[in-house]
């Protein structure tokens, strides 16, 4: 007998597994059951760039692409983020093509973590940047961004968190699960702390264009910041083209070209129909983002709404397409608070603790869901928070 | 109010505070659009879309291109309403091109059809020729598409 356990990695081993997968788990086998807990685009990926894709397969465009991806996939991204970030990246020598946005946070921890390094992630965020720095050999460093700053990660906060080892901020706004942006005044508040220190940022934009409140600011475009800044963005969220799996990283060329050995020898090229959609996407595909914006705003403000009416207080979240009520008026914990919800009334919303501790006491709810769906979901929500 | 407009009619059952609720709007103020949109024409009806082929009602529908003398003084409007005043005719558009009205017409079968273009289309005054073409499959039709959605498989996914 192999003993597997005392094969495996030791790191690999520390990291926990996924805190949402039990609700996931628990949702098998339940056909009525309405998810609002995947995180990904209720809309289609819009036609034209679908066509783009099979057009690339018909003309038997099916080899690798350079490794950093199509040049002209990154012209024309170049041209996107001047156009509506007012930030400049030389598609040649400082952005490479990834596997999702997930290749592009990985790239950028592994570029530039080492042992001993710490990295400061404000949490509730998305589950992946602590085990990555992990697997990197860093130290993840938490900062509990809290509800009565609408999850915004303050100066103070930041500052605290800042030791001489600190190499590295993420800095993860529109923020997944809780739906909180940070405005100018706040991104420059945090520049103001980083200015004259080494530490660099790791800022993680994938929900830029899901600002519902004024523009989306990249901290790349504050002064002082773009020398220190990797910009991590994708296709999945604003095109609705999770399946296809783009994103991109951009950044000082003196990293990308560090990145991209990483990228050429665990990846090769992000894959080619892809980026031929992506081409389409970046160039033609502004109006579908405002089009599916729309669609969520109206969403959004239906979901504050609506818990509003059942007793679940919620700050008002303008960024991607989350909200992160607080459940303790129903005195149960996250985890009981969702488990009942998808036993008793087959709704599926996840525990917010599952984003980092401080997220107890919250639950993540998506609203790429369709109208119908979230309607329903609230009157079956409301069945059981009226039993408790 | 054209963002009102629009929601319903992707969906015309959207109630009043439903809508208010997606337009950061009162109950009350989107009643008196609504109301005042009725008032003004602009919302002349809600219905429903039904794929009749899934049922064992007999139906068939026709386009019909029309060619027509316009009168004057009344241009083409006289003669379109003559067309439009019957029942069982869909839709009516004035048309740019090489003719001049889109008569869509139901119907229960072919011979009906054929009876409503040489019995009542041709013959009113102004009508110089007509085309009927029948619509064999509907794909899409005000933006609701016919055939079943393919769901992707269930995944186990953890994001
Ligand atoms: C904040 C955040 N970053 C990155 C990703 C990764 O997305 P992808 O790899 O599909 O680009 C997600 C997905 O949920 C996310 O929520």
């Amino acid at each position: 007998m192999m003993d597997y356990d005392s094969l495996l990695s030791r790191k690999v081993k520390s990291i926990a597994p996924s805190g949402i997968r039990r609700f996931f788990d628990l949702l098998e086998d339940r056909p009525d059951a309405i998810s609002l807990g995947v995180g990904e685009p209720d809309f289609v990926t819009p036609w034209h760039i679908r066509d783009a894709g099979v057009y690339s397969l018909e003309k038997g465009f099916t080899k690798y692409t350079s490794n950093a991806g199509l040049l002209e996939l990154r012209r024309q991204i170049s041209n996107y983020l001047f156009r509506r970030f007012n930030l400049y990246y030389d598609p040649k020598k400082q952005m490479i093509v990834t596997v999702g946005g997930s290749e592009a946070i990985d790239l950028g921890v592994r570029a530039l973590v080492d042992p001993g390094d710490e990295v400061i992630i404000p949490i509730p965020s998305f589950v992946c940047y602590g085990p990555i720095v992990t697997l990197a050999g860093g130290t993840p460093v938490y900062v509990e961004t809290k509800a009565e700053n609408e999850f915004r990660l303050t100066a103070e906060d930041l500052r605290a968190a800042i030791t001489p080892r600190t190499k590295l901020l993420v800095l993860p706004f529109p923020n997944n699960p809780t739906g909180a942006i940070m405005e100018q005044k706040d991104i420059e508040a945090v520049a103001e702390v980083l200015r004259g220190t080494d530490i660099m940022v790791l800022s993680d934009e994938i929900y830029a264009e899901l600002s519902y409140g004024d523009k989306h600011v990249s901290i790349a475009s504050i002064p002082d910041m773009y020398e220190r800044t990797i910009l991590v963005n994708g296709f999945s969220k604003s095109y609705a083209m999770t399946g296809w799996r783009m994103g991109y990283v951009c950044g000082p060329a003196v990293i990308i070209k560090q990145m991209l050995k990483i990228h050429q020898y665990a990846i090769m090229s992000a894959p080619t129909t892809s980026q031929y959609a992506a081409i389409e996407a970046v160039r033609d595909g502004d109006r579908d983002i405002e089009m599916m914006k729309n669609d969520y705003n109206y969403r959004r403000r239906y979901i504050l709404e609506e818990l509003e009416k059942l007793g679940l207080h919620c700050f008002e979240a303008k960024g991607a397409f989350y909200v992160f009520p607080s459940i303790q008026s129903t005195g149960l914990t996250s985890e009981e608070f969702c488990e009942r919800l998808i036993m008793e009334q087959n709704v599926a919303v996840i525990p917010g603790n599952a984003f980092g501790s401080c997220g107890e006491g919250f639950v993540r709810m998506c609203y790429a869901t369709s109208l119908k769906e979230l309607k329903e979901a609230f009157r079956r929500m409301k069945i059981c928070i009226d039993s408790l | 109010m054209t963002e009102m407009l629009k929601l319903l009619e992707k969906d015309a059952r959207y109630t009043p505070a439903e809508l208010a609720a997606m337009l950061g709007k009162s109950e009350e103020a989107v009643r008196k659009d609504i109301a005042a949109c009725e008032e003004n024409n602009i919302l002349l009806g809600y219905g429903a879309v039904i794929d009749w082929e899934r049922t064992d009602e007999e139906m068939v529908t026709a386009l019909i291109e029309v060619k027509i003398a316009p009168q004057r003084g009344d241009g083409y409007d006289r003669i379109a309403e003559r067309i439009y005043q019957y029942e069982e005719v869909e839709s009516v558009f004035l048309m740019s091109g090489a003719f001049d009205l889109t008569v869509i017409l139901t119907e229960r079968s072919l011979k009906e059809i054929s009876t409503f273009v040489y019995a009542k289309l041709a013959p009113i005054e102004g009508v110089t020729g007509t085309a009927t073409h029948f619509i064999m499959k509907k794909y899409k039709y005000n933006n609701r598409i016919f055939s079943p959605v393919i769901e992707q498989e269930e995944r186990p996914l953890y994001i």
